[in-house]
């Protein structure tokens, strides 16, 4: 049994001006995420990868009750936590924690680091004393003098950090960390995944990351799944698909994220336009008004799971198909 | 390979020249040596890249550029000339009469850039108050550079407000305003920040093309070095507020002589072609810049260092032509005793 199983995932959203949209005899509210599947094992750590609107932070909102399913299960550590009672429900939420987008931003400004880290014991009515705060602190790899400081007091990897030691103060064994890294400059950056991989190293916990940075992926993930449209359109290990992306949207989204070599300049955008309003979806694969690939039957036919090469992607026109080994 | 500008450094001189420049901050806690001794030279229809990490001074040496330091920022040395003018001591109608003229600047933030109250015709057409056209003319120019930016369909787009607009159309819009002045140096300080990696790469090629187009010159702030080695034709590396290395794209990302520069292009995970679960990072932290240090900026943090870099501070040594660096490795008369 994998610790996180998420079936069939659907969420729903209303939408704005749904009075109008009555009326107009439309639909009051809009999917923002489609039959989403996926499992992740104890101690193994995924990607979830898509432009800003693919849903991607909608699923982590959803693991962690800020966001209700539609329809869909996700059991974790066994138990189902879309149908669990409060209590049960708080028992499970209790081993998984979050680590949010903006580091400083998500950090109270008028606590202290000590009550930061150690807020999150006294709500489920552990204790939280000094000397709690500095072994979190420490496993953060912050010096323990940081315990009487404010938020402002810190530079963004140092807020990260306590970010970090805040997520791990209730032993999780499901980390979700959104956008980890975002904000922060390149060598800090680097201090991050190093320390999530050296946490994850000593703990074992499970992390799942949402990103749109593949560069992180790449260095952090085992497998990885590419969201479009509240869609995954590619899944599976993360060495097979930076070597041979198989949906022409994975292979956008790899030209996008430009190797620093003057040499190497991409004469054109891997990719144009935007991603369309999921209110108003495109017919067949819903990638095909952007892909350079498209065929006509891609504007007609919804493309269905294929399977090859340890991976799963929706296209019916699958890249690199002769390279991998197919089954 | 696609090449940038048809112009060499040496045949078109620089269209603004940063000379010793220093700017000090007053603030509560003491004075803040934000920029020391930065000279530079943004060169006529060319593409700068000012790269660094947060508080190097990229930001304060491109808001300079433009007259838009914070009150207690005080020009303490140097100057900035453009043309026979010094920037550095312009006073408030000198620097109105250059903005949105000669100067044009895009922002970090394409929502907060735009005002959300008022449609993107209108501040389309605000933007060209000093040009003596009519109405309907400025106009017919707002949807010909909104074209320009490939918005489509853009004389709808002139009815809409920023809120209706994605980051990335609201982002080309901004281009558009700036490029509606016609400026001889367009400023681009972190424009793509806050976009996807797909959008970012649609907007480093706009501007590409564009600046192919208009001619102007860019100096574009960033700190994301793939977008550099994509746009820039020249690139300049700024610690702690000193300019440390400076030289072309070519030179800097394939031949880089300072210990920083190395250490920051050895940081970016999208050079590490095999998946590592130990990236390498640069340890240590910015000096106190109320209290620069006497040598060597970097040294603290520096692999190489040795005793001159904790008491001499280094000039910029001359690596190659048109390339320097501010490390005592690069001195000729260093290794001779």
């Amino acid at each position: 049994m994998s610790l996180l199983e998420v079936d069939k995932l659907y969420i729903r959203y209303p939408r704005q001006g749904r009075i109008a949209a009555a009326l107009r005899g439309e639909p009051h509210d809009f999917e923002a995420v489609r039959d989403v599947s996926f499992t992740l094992e104890a101690g193994r750590t995924l990607g979830l990868v898509g432009e800003s609107g693919s849903g991607k932070s909608t699923v982590a909102r959803t693991l962690l009750g800020l966001k209700r399913a539609h329809s869909g299960s996700i059991v974790f550590a066994g138990s189902d936590m879309v149908r669990a009672s409060g209590r049960e429900w708080a028992r499970l939420r209790r081993q998984m924690s979050m680590m949010w987008q903006d580091p400083v931003g998500s950090l109270s400004p008028r606590l202290t680091v000590k009550s930061l880290v150690t807020e999150p014991l006294r709500i489920h009515g552990r204790r939280g004393g000094r000397a709690e705060a500095e072994r979190l602190l420490e496993m953060a790899g912050l010096p323990k003098e940081f315990v009487g400081r404010y938020p402002h007091q810190l530079s963004g990897g140092q807020a990260r950090r306590v970010g970090v030691a805040r997520a791990l103060a209730l032993d999780p064994v499901l980390l979700v960390a959104d956008e980890p890294t975002a904000g922060l400059d390149m060598s800090v950056q680097g201090e991050v995944l190093n320390l999530l991989n050296d946490v994850q190293r000593r703990t074992g916990v499970a992390m799942l990351i949402i990103t749109h940075n593949l560069n992180l992926v790449r260095h952090v993930t085992d497998s990885m799944a590419i969201m479009y449209l509240g869609r995954f359109v590619e899944q599976g290990p993360t060495d097979a698909i930076f070597a041979h992306p198989r949906h022409p949207y994975t292979e956008a989204l790899l030209a996008a994220n430009p190797e620093p070599d003057p040499d190497k300049r991409h004469d054109s955008p891997s990719l144009t336009g935007e991603v369309p309003s999921p209110l108003n979806r495109p017919t067949g694969c819903e990638f095909h008004p952007r892909c350079p690939h498209a065929h006509p039957d891609c504007a007609s036919q919804i493309p269905q799971w294929a399977r090859g090469d340890e991976r799963r992607y929706r296209c019916h026109y699958p890249l690199n198909v002769s390279i991998g080994a197919e089954v | 390979m696609a090449l940038t500008g048809n112009t060499t450094a040496a045949d078109a001189g620089p269209l603004v020249a940063i000379d010793s420049l220093s700017v000090d901050f007053d603030t509560a806690g003491g004075t803040v040596h934000a920029l020391r001794d930065v000279s530079l030279e943004v060169q006529k229809g060319r593409v700068l890249g000012l790269v660094g990490e947060s508080g190097c001074g990229k930001s304060t040496l491109a808001y300079s550029l433009i007259g838009l330091l914070a009150d207690n920022a005080r020009v303490v040395n140097g100057a900035i000339r453009m043309g026979d003018r010094d920037l550095a001591g312009l006073n408030a109608a000198g620097w109105r009469d250059l903005r949105g003229r000669r100067i044009a600047m895009i922002f970090q933030d394409p929502m907060t850039a735009l005002n959300p109250v008022l449609n993107i015709g209108r501040q389309m057409i605000d933007i060209q108050y000093r040009e003596s056209l009519s109405k309907a003319e400025k106009r017919a120019r707002a949807i010909e550079f909104l074209g320009q930016v490939q918005i489509p369909d853009p004389a709808a787009r002139l009815d809409v407000y920023p809120h209706q607009l994605s980051g990335g159309m609201r982002q080309r819009v901004c281009i558009a305003m700036a490029l509606l002045t016609r400026p001889d140096l367009l400023i681009a300080d972190e424009p793509t920040t806050a976009l996807d990696a797909t959008l970012e790469m649609q907007i480093v090629d706009l501007l590409r093309e564009l600046q192919q187009r208009f001619g102007c010159a860019v100096l574009f702030v960033s700190h994301h070095l793939g977008t550099v080695a994509e746009l820039c034709d020249d690139v300049a590396v700024m610690y702690a507020g000193e300019m440390v290395e400076k030289g072309s794209a070519r030179q800097i990302f394939h031949h880089p002589q300072h210990p920083y520069t190395q250490a920051l292009l050895a940081c970016d995970p999208a050079r590490i072609g095999i998946a590592t679960r130990q990236l390498p990072t640069i340890p240590g932290s910015l000096p106190d810049l109320r209290r620069p240090p006497v040598g060597c900026a970097f040294r603290a943090r520096c692999p190489q260092a040795w005793g001159r870099c904790a008491s001499d501070h280094p000039p910029l040594y001359v690596a190659q032509t048109h390339h320097g660096a501010r490390c005592h490795l690069l001195n000729p008369e260093e290794g001779k005793t």
